[in-house]
């Protein structure tokens, strides 16, 4: 798993990325009672806002972490947008991206970089 | 942020794992560990304490008694305050000259002494105003005192078991209690849309009170974040947000706040700040009202959300002037001003969000039922 100094995470599953928030993250933003999520087949570059997350206290976007195409996105999230903050890292995952360059993901953090980043 | 003012209740929010934020000058708990949402539903289940004790509270002492602060204040508020009785409690505004509204406070009658509570933001400015207005008052600003406000089902319970006597209470009484925390002054009122009470304590023993209401089960600290959405679907105003110098008491849809003796025809009809316009708008309807909003999508619109009265074209109407996500609604709601015309109970508008307009409902206030013990 690879971390952005936005607090996504990225997980590689086959031949697609998984993106989500970490648990600092949904922290920092409370309780999200909304999740604004892109069309799937968007073509996204990477810092594009592609998600939008409302929480008890404000908007905040999610940016595209790497170039590609959303091919899924996490439908539960409209009725059961807590599951961001239930479970960040599982269930509350926003979208898969098919990478148009997996080399993308070099240049984020591993996890103990990660939590030294946040400490 | 060194000169942040603190309450006496600083440590006790820190030991409890508060976030601190500034807010009209204090330095004060947005939320605990629980979190805004958890926060907000205990409070409408059991009972959460609240630290408000960056309200201003102020005491009107005259030589003629309250009946003098009265009369005196009446020229400042458009609210029958010679008509309160001892040991009652009102909601008001002070209007300027062009009916719009300075602050909102509550004001009760101690017996022979006038007692207000006003916001943190407007405590310089309200008491200069006091002062410069009331001219045969003694303006005395209670600097030593801490104020709490228990508010909840559980919150008659739970404070009658500690002070003996506040179960007795009906909203809006005030009463002044005697307990093992010194003299208490109590109004069984809030801002929370729930039945409860604010707790006026000495700064001394304003820490081992609220300790131990703390020590209840059913009692839990609630930030300024969960406050808000809590007054939010009870379709409070928050000064300075929903209500200015720019809206007047008539277009903020808080006539119920002016009593039938200050209004046209009254036996003190007009007599405070503004008056002209504001009896005029009562007579003949405001231009704008502020109305409940229902978002029919999930997403909130919050406060500066510009609204439409159509999907395409035009230009705003009007805008949201609070907007949350209510946790006991499950669903977000917002307030703002709208033309009279549009501000009817079901009609559908637009609010911008995002560069994408979405329709919204008028919906009446308050969004969740009051729970006051009258």
């Amino acid at each position: 798993m690879k971390f952005t100094e936005e607090h996504e995470w990225l997980r590689v599953d086959e031949d697609l990325v998984v993106v989500g928030i970490t648990e600092h993250a949904s922290e920092q933003l409370g309780d999200v009672v909304f999740v604004e999520m892109p069309e799937i087949g968007t073509l996204v570059s990477k810092d594009d806002e592609v998600v939008v997350i409302e929480s008890v206290k404000a908007a905040s976007d999610i940016l595209a972490p790497i170039d590609g195409e959303i091919v899924e996105v996490n439908e539960a999230l409209a009725d059961t947008p807590g599951k961001v903050n239930d479970d960040p890292l599982g269930d509350g995952w926003f979208f898969k991206i098919k990478p148009s360059d997996l080399g993308q993901m070099d240049e984020y953090m591993d996890e103990t970089a990660y939590q030294d980043y946040i400490a | 942020m060194a000169d942040l003012l603190t309450t006496p209740l600083n440590a006790l929010h820190r030991e409890l794992g508060a976030k601190m934020v500034p807010f009209a000058g204090y330095d004060m708990p947005v939320q605990y560990p629980a979190g805004v949402m958890k926060e907000h539903l205990h409070c409408r289940a059991k009972a959460g304490l609240f630290d408000v004790s960056h309200m201003g509270q102020v005491i009107l002492r005259a030589p003629g008694g309250y009946a003098q602060a009265a009369s005196e204040m009446e020229a400042l508020v458009p609210v029958d305050l010679l008509g309160l009785g001892e040991m009652r409690q009102r909601y008001g505004f002070f209007t300027n000259d062009q009916g719009g509204i300075l602050d909102d406070l509550m004001l009760a009658n101690r017996g022979d002494h006038m007692f207000v509570v006003i916001n943190a933001a407007c405590k310089a400015g309200d008491i200069a105003h006091m002062r410069a207005h009331l001219p045969g008052c003694e303006v005395e600003e209670i600097t030593d005192r801490a104020l709490l406000a228990l508010q909840g089902p559980a919150a008659e319970a739970v404070l009658d078991a500690l002070v003996p006597g506040a179960a007795e209470m009906r909203f809006m009484d005030v009463a002044i209690l005697p307990s093992e925390f010194g003299e208490l002054w109590i109004s069984r009122s809030g801002y929370t849309g729930e039945d409860g009470y604010e707790i006026s304590v000495s700064d001394a023993q304003a820490e081992a009170l609220a300790r131990a209401l703390l020590a209840h089960d059913d009692v839990e600290p609630i930030g300024l974040g969960a406050r808000d959405s809590l007054r939010l679907e009870a379709g409070l105003c928050l000064y300075g947000h929903d209500i200015d110098e720019t809206t007047t008491p008539v277009e903020a849809s808080l006539i119920w706040g002016i009593q039938k003796v200050r209004r046209a025809g009254g036996a003190r009809e007009g007599g405070f700040p503004g008056a002209e316009r504001i009896l005029d708008e009562m007579a003949n309807g405001a231009a704008r009202a502020r109305v409940g909003l229902r978002p029919e999508g999930r997403a909130p619109m919050r406060e500066g959300t510009q609204l439409f009265e159509n999907a395409e074209g035009g230009a705003a109407v009007g805008q949201v002037t609070s907007g949350a996500y209510g946790p006991t609604i499950e669903a977000p709601m917002s307030m703002g001003y709208l033309p009279r015309p549009l501000a009817t109970e079901g009609t559908v508008i637009y609010g911008e969000v995002r560069g994408k307009r979405m329709p919204v409902k008028v919906a009446k206030l308050p969004f969740t039922p009051a729970n006051f013990k009258r």
